[in-house]
């Protein structure tokens, strides 16, 4: 598989204080471990198990996924945008790679 | 009319205790009461693969008052854990959707923990049909 | 009403029909369920058409002679004929058929002539398919017709079944709005169309939301609309609700395909929705069911009836209306001349397939009702011998038209009951188990006490096959006594059973298209007799 795209979906730029909404996509099969190959072999685990959500450094939302989370993980969540800022977002892999994508707001 | 595969490959199955267990787990033994927290899912799946899945806690995700985090679960999946959401005053408002798998017609579960250790629990059937015929 | 005694008297007449006095300053037409059923018809109401729950016993959960009652019908009226099943095929004979858009067309020409600008012309849906003409031009003719027609706005369900791009094509090519408030991207959960319409008529605004069959990609191919995702959508009904009234909507109305129980439970859960205009589960009912502040209206099928509403709107609110369900006798509304040219010249170079003769049946043919009709009886038995097959299923669709007894079975008549775009007749095999839980979960999509959990179809229909059904009982139970008819032998759970059966929701599914299938059935067997069955039986 090759590496994971995420995809964001939140504002330009907001009000002070304002609550936007988040939306997040990220392609990734999510192998349950629960499937067997046409062999009759169990497939092992492979999911992402969190997604974290900060605004300069300081956390907003995050998610600990277990492999009922269907594949291509979607999230949708609000944060409250005190200053212009970076939303991080990142997700960690079960085999300990960490995909990371960040976007900037300005508070007008 | 014919039957589609299931999103799960092993028909081994979580069962309610299985899932009251994580609930008491999760509340550190407290039983959870009605209210504060809205659950919002299809009353009919149209893809047990990716089943939209949404929690709403009334808060007013202020420093002194909000919601910790909200576990999901599921009585009909091979393990009833689905995720656990996690939310800080920064979250604005206490509301997530994502997206899970549903082996079959099943109870999911929402449970609420504020951060003064008060629990609030929700929950609905979704079913999971075989689908075909129609008006 | 007063046409049915000028019929008694044999001097029906349109004024009798249309002539009705306007009330208020909204007059609101809804057709629903046409099934792109162009020309007039012969339709038989059902004969069971059971309610579970809190619905038990209401309408539309009655028929027949309750049904008669329930409304103070005369049996034997045209309003019987057109209402109910009861001596349908003699009523046939003396009424004749119903429908046709030239007659719709002179029927909206009219009231529109009459009130020219407080007239809302509303499509509920499932136009686009249902005939061969349909199928040919991928929904073509009817956009053509209903265009013609003058629509306002529609909403849909079996349109969706052209799949994602002729949909959007065909939507594209609209003069009117495509409503859709429950359909939204599957992607980012977003609107996939415009969910609310305003219109001003009479001097007041009105909103016109839209709502799609909420089950579509469940009860028809998700793989043909894999990026729309659909669903009842309570709140979403209740925001679109709330943003025309703070728009200035002073009457909102819900042009919906939920079917008829979902309308009468949304009813009762959401505020400041005046009409709700429903569609999908073929029900025609004379009166206005009311359900708080909400006025349930139920406009049948297949072009058989126009409905009428006028409404007093006034400083916000509704003060008061006056229903009319217009029946369309084809031989009483005169033809639109326009309309009876674009009919003939779309239906043209499928004229002489269209007309093909395949058969001729004793008995009459019919679909509609909860279990087995005759008509697919036939199907099945077309299955079963052409397929080689030990049971067949036949899906419960509400549409398709009835053939009555002495008459010819033609090309068209098969493909009324069986145009769709996915046809394939499959056969492959099926243990007594998957036949049991199949019966169980179409049941339960029919019969489930809590109307958002139903899909509003008939139960599947079985050949070969024998079953008894509590339509009562819970999910799971409901079954039992199934019943191989060729031997007699109880349906084993662990057994393979040869089946065949058409209209598969799954992609690859493989098959000739079974209208060739019951076409070839015909060819052998032209001389059809089909009694009513007595393999389902009904105990509650
Ligand atoms: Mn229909
Ligand atoms: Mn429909």
């Amino acid at each position: 598989m090759s590496t994971p795209k995420p995809r964001v979906k939140l504002p330009k730029s907001a009000a002070k204080d304002e609550i936007i909404t988040i939306k997040t996509l990220i392609s990734h099969d999510m192998e349950s471990g629960q499937r067997k190959d046409k062999d009759g072999n169990a497939i092992p685990r492979k999911i992402l198990n969190t997604f974290t959500c900060e605004f300069n450094g300081q956390a907003v939302f995050s998610c600990n996924m277990e492999p009922a989370i269907s594949a291509n993980p979607y999230f949708e969540f609000n944060a409250r945008v005190p200053e212009s800022g970076t939303f991080k977002f990142s997700w960690v892999d079960d085999d300990g790679t960490v995909i990371t994508h960040e976007q900037d707001i300005e508070v007008k | 009319v014919v039957a589609t595969a299931l999103p799960f490959g092993m028909p081994a199955f979580a069962s309610e205790e299985d899932t009251q267990k994580h609930i008491m787990e999760f509340t550190g033994g407290k039983t959870p009461e009605a209210g504060k927290i809205t659950l919002d899912a299809p009353e009919i799946a149209e893809n047990g693969n990716t089943v939209p899945i949404g929690v709403t806690v009334d808060s007013p995700m202020t420093a002194d008052s909000y919601v910790e985090s909200v576990i999901l679960l599921a009585d009909g999946n091979p393990s009833p854990g689905v995720a656990t959401f996690n939310f800080t005053p920064m979250s604005g408002t206490a509301a997530a959707t994502t997206r899970m798998r549903l082996a079959k017609t099943q109870n999911v579960v929402a449970v609420a923990k504020m951060n003064d250790g008060s629990v609030f629990m929700d929950q609905k059937q979704i079913k999971v049909t075989i689908g075909g015929c129609g008006g | 009403g007063s046409w049915s005694r000028a019929a008694a008297q044999q001097a029906l007449t349109e004024d009798d029909l249309l002539g009705m006095q306007g009330y208020g300053n909204v007059t609101l037409l809804h057709l629903t369920d046409l099934h792109a059923q162009l020309m007039p018809l012969y339709f038989r109401e059902p004969s069971i058409n059971l309610g579970v729950g809190e619905v038990a016993g209401l309408p539309p959960h009655l028929t027949g002679k309750d049904f008669l009652q329930r409304f103070g019908i005369e049996a034997g009226t045209p309003e019987a004929y057109a209402l109910t099943s009861e001596d349908f095929v003699s009523l046939a004979k003396t009424y004749g058929r119903m429908g046709g858009v030239d007659r719709i067309a002179r029927i909206v020409k009219r009231i529109r002539a009459d009130r020219p600008d407080n007239t809302l012309f509303l499509d509920g849906g499932d136009t686009w398919q249902g005939s061969y003409t349909a199928q040919q031009t991928q929904g073509q003719d009817m956009v053509e017709v209903m265009n013609a027609l003058g629509v306002d706005a529609m909403t849909a369900h079996w349109e969706f079944t052209y799949g994602t791009d002729r949909v959007t094509e065909l939507v594209d090519s609209l003069p009117f709005p495509f409503l859709c408030g429950n359909v939204y991207d599957a992607e980012w959960d977003e609107p996939a169309f415009k969910a609310y319409e305003m219109f001003e008529r009479g001097g007041a605004q009105v909103a016109v939301i839209g709502q799609a069959f909420p089950y579509t990609p469940i009860a028809n191919p998700r793989y043909m609309i894999p990026n729309w995702s659909f669903g009842i959508r309570e709140e979403d009904v209740q925001a679109n609700i709330d943003k025309a009234r703070a728009e200035g909507a002073e009457l909102v109305v819900l042009l919906s395909h939920n079917g008829f129980d979902v309308d009468r439970k949304l009813a009762s859960r959401v505020t400041g929705l005046d009409v709700i205009l429903s569609g999908h589960t073929h029900d025609a009912l004379p009166d206005v069911i009311q359900v708080g502040q909400t006025l349930i209206v139920a406009s049948g099928s297949n072009g058989k009836f126009v409905s009428r509403l006028d409404l007093d709107v006034r400083d916000g609110a509704v003060h008061g209306y006056s229903y009319n369900l217009i029946p369309v006798f084809s031989d009483v509304i005169e033809p639109d001349a326009d309309m009876t040219a674009l009919v003939t010249q779309l239906r043209e170079p499928f004229a002489a397939d269209l007309a093909r003769e395949l058969g001729r049946t004793e008995t009459l043919l019919y679909r509609r009702g909860n279990f087995n009709g005759t008509f697919d009886d036939l199907i099945c038995q077309a299955l079963l011998s052409q397929r080689d097959a030990e049971i067949a299923l036949s899906p419960g669709f509400r549409w398709g038209t009835s053939v009555l007894p002495g008459q010819a079975i033609t090309f068209e008549d098969v493909h009324n009951a069986t145009a769709m775009t996915y046809p394939a007749a499959y056969r492959s095999s099926m243990s007594g188990q998957m036949l049991k839980d199949i019966l169980e979960d179409v049941g339960d999509n029919l019969f489930n006490p809590d109307p958002y959990y139903q899909q509003g179809g008939d139960m599947v229909r079985v050949g070969g096959m024998g079953y008894s059904i509590d339509p009562t009982a819970a999910m799971g139970s409901r079954i039992s006594d199934m019943t191989l008819l060729s031997t007699g032998e109880p349906i084993q759970a662990d057994r393979d059973y040869i089946v065949s059966g058409w209209a598969s929701v799954n992609e690859g599914t493989e098959g000739p298209p079974v209208w060739d299938v019951v076409e070839n059935h015909l060819k052998e067997n032209p001389v059809v007799s089909v009694e009513d069955t007595s393999s389902v039986k009904v105990k509650m």
